[in-house]
């Protein structure tokens, strides 16, 4: 179609055209930039295994190492408080552990591989802050209740956890605290971050 | 005429052939007829820009002196605070600007809410400060990040935290806002990328655009009648003025009160006895300890503070996020003829009453550790705060307004 000499189709089609390969490349060009925001090299080497002793640790102690930036408990448990986390098995969300948030071998009543030694991230579930490890005696002060038998509060919206890092029901963090791959180098030391080589 | 005054006029009218400088000041100043009865409320548009002025000077003197690495910065703002001349005096004009900054923008927007400024045909602009007041939330935030102190660290943890609640994509969103597992010296460089480039260049964009939408409509006023309404012979409004020279000479006397209230902050209340500059910041940040209560600067504490009180991960972001996003919607949940609260019924009144009070209730409940009854009441007074917005369209349409004048009464 032609009008006062001006090849309309001609015109449409080279717009047209123009306009799509000229916006593909636009597109494109929008890769590199978002991808440069996700982790370096650099950023994914870091987070390495690290190899912890425990053999020193007092039952009801709590010591806190650092996995890829992040904090992990280790907390040694004594008999009453592994006969406490079983009493509380109505008033945790998944008294049994079926989320996802362990690996095989943590999925049990005490969430580990020894029930003495609890090793779980030290980050809520809900937005990511490091709950408080509030013992028996210490309930009171965090108006956690006659009740509280030991275990983790979140100064930061208020979801508690028990000894073996399960939530309670009616708090806003919504899974169990995370149990990171981990294995038993000896009987006092042990491997966070790799568990290769452990039967699932 | 003296020579210079010859020579400067000469200037002028050659900048003007190559330049619309006359047009362009008669159009936004000189020949901006504007409603000659605005107010007190009138005055937060203006201060609005002189704390943006504030924050973009002060911001670049910072940059001089701060480090954004994780070994690094936490010191460099010591070393502002100690060693730098008057280094104290730049920081203290920066973070008292910030607090300031949402003071005088939510004093700006509940103008739009008593006069219906948001109501047609002021929608876009409406929308367009919307866009600012996000931008400048999210400028907030990532400055926030900057000192590098505790408040610092774990309050963008929880903010990216949110991210992650969304389903399926959740997890892998937040590790790229982040760029690495945990908020780290990755994440700081980027905050401050973001902070001090990308974010005011959008802010100052949009404030232009914001001015640009309001000369097209021209300003609302207290009565909320259309001056464009009532014109004379030569197409002036009837009760329209120029704002130059007469409401330049209003805001003058007013940016003069905001700056002695502003340097009576900065002098003696820096710290605003922990609501401008958070207590627990000034510990270096510590990735293995959330301090013993943490909460948002009190600008977020009311969407912080419905957060909390939603029992579910998600449901809390949504809700968060709602609170926030429905002020957009105000142009059509709106459905009265009337647009100032000087000629509203009861029931707008009455609701616009209970959302303030929600709002003020909502903003302390933020600031304080979440007990069983608090987070009740917060449930409470969140209801209230979403009633405001999902019942309008049916309180505002069956109101009671009263006749609305012709003419502004002045």
């Amino acid at each position: 179609m032609s009008v006062d000499g001006i090849d309309i189709n001609r015109r449409r089609f080279l717009t047209t055209t123009a306009s799509v390969v000229g916006g593909a490349g636009a597109v494109a060009t929008t890769i590199p930039f978002i991808s440069t925001l996700s982790p370096s090299a650099k950023s994914k080497a870091i987070g390495a295994p690290i190899e912890v002793e425990i053999g020193g640790l007092q039952p009801g102690e709590l010591k806190i190492v650092q996995w890829q930036g992040k904090p992990v408990w280790i907390l040694r448990r004594d008999e009453s408080s592994l006969n406490g986390i079983k009493a509380l098995d109505q008033e945790v969300q998944d008294p049994a552990s079926e989320e996802e948030q362990q690996p095989e071998y943590a999925k049990n009543e005490y969430r580990s591989v020894k029930p003495e030694y609890l090793i779980v991230l030290g980050l809520c579930t809900h937005l990511g802050c490091s709950p408080t490890f509030v013992d028996a005696e210490g309930g009171a002060d965090h108006n956690l209740g006659n009740a509280w038998k030991g275990g983790f509060f979140c100064p930061c919206h208020g979801s508690r956890f028990d000894l073996a890092g399960r939530v309670f029901k009616g708090v806003p963090a919504p899974t169990n605290l995370v149990v990171p791959p981990h294995m038993y180098l000896s009987e006092t030391k042990i491997l966070i971050g790799d568990d290769s080589g452990v039967l699932s | 005429m003296n020579t210079a005054t010859k020579y400067l006029l000469a200037f002028r009218d050659w900048i003007d052939d190559r330049f619309p400088l006359i047009e362009e000041w008669n159009k936004h100043a000189a020949q901006y007829y504007a409603p000659k009865n605005f107010n007190f409320w009138y005055y937060f548009g203006v201060l609005a820009m002189v704390v943006l002025a504030i924050q973009l000077v002060t911001g670049i003197w910072l940059t001089m002196n701060y480090k954004p690495s994780a070994d690094l910065a936490f010191a460099s703002v010591e070393y502002i605070m100690r060693d730098v001349e008057w280094g104290w005096w730049i920081r203290y004009m920066h973070s008292t600007g910030a607090s300031a900054f949402f003071i005088v923008v939510y004093l700006h927007m509940y103008r739009a809410l008593l006069y219906g400024s948001y109501k047609k045909p002021r929608e876009l602009l409406w929308l367009i400060g919307m866009l600012i007041y996000f931008t400048l939330m999210g400028e907030a935030f990532f400055g926030y990040l900057l000192p590098w102190g505790q408040m610092s660290y774990w309050g963008a943890q929880v903010i990216i935290s949110l991210f992650s609640a969304l389903p399926v994509v959740g997890e892998e969103l937040s590790l790229w806002i982040r760029g690495d597992f945990v908020v780290s010296d990755v994440t700081l460089n980027r905050f401050f990328a973001f902070h001090v480039i990308a974010l005011p260049l959008v802010i100052c964009g949009l404030v232009v655009a914001h001015i640009i939408a309001l000369h097209e409509v021209g300003s609302n006023n207290p009565d909320g009648v259309e001056i464009k309404n009532h014109k004379d012979a030569n197409g002036i409004p009837l009760d329209g003025i120029p704002f130059h020279p007469y409401y330049t000479v209003k805001d003058i006397p007013a940016v003069v009160v905001f700056l002695i209230l502003f340097a009576s902050v900065v002098f003696f209340w820096p710290e605003m006895n922990g609501y401008f500059l958070e207590h627990a910041n000034f510990v270096p940040a510590d990735p293995l300890k959330t301090p013993e209560h943490i909460a948002p600067v009190w600008y977020f504490t009311p969407f912080y503070a419905i957060l909390r009180a939603v029992p579910s991960q998600l449901g809390g972001v949504i809700a968060m996020g709602l609170a926030t996003v429905l002020f957009c919607f105000l142009p059509w949940l709106d459905r009265s003829p009337v647009k100032s609260i000087r000629y509203r019924g009861w029931k707008y009144r009455f609701a616009l009453t209970a959302f303030t009070i929600s709002f003020v209730a909502l903003g302390w409940l933020g600031m304080q550790a979440p007990t069983p009854l608090f987070t009740w009441m917060a449930r409470g007074v969140s209801a209230v705060y979403f009633l405001f917005f999902l019942l309008m369209p049916f309180y505002t349409s069956t109101d009671n307004d009263k006749p609305v004048p012709d003419r502004v009464r002045m």
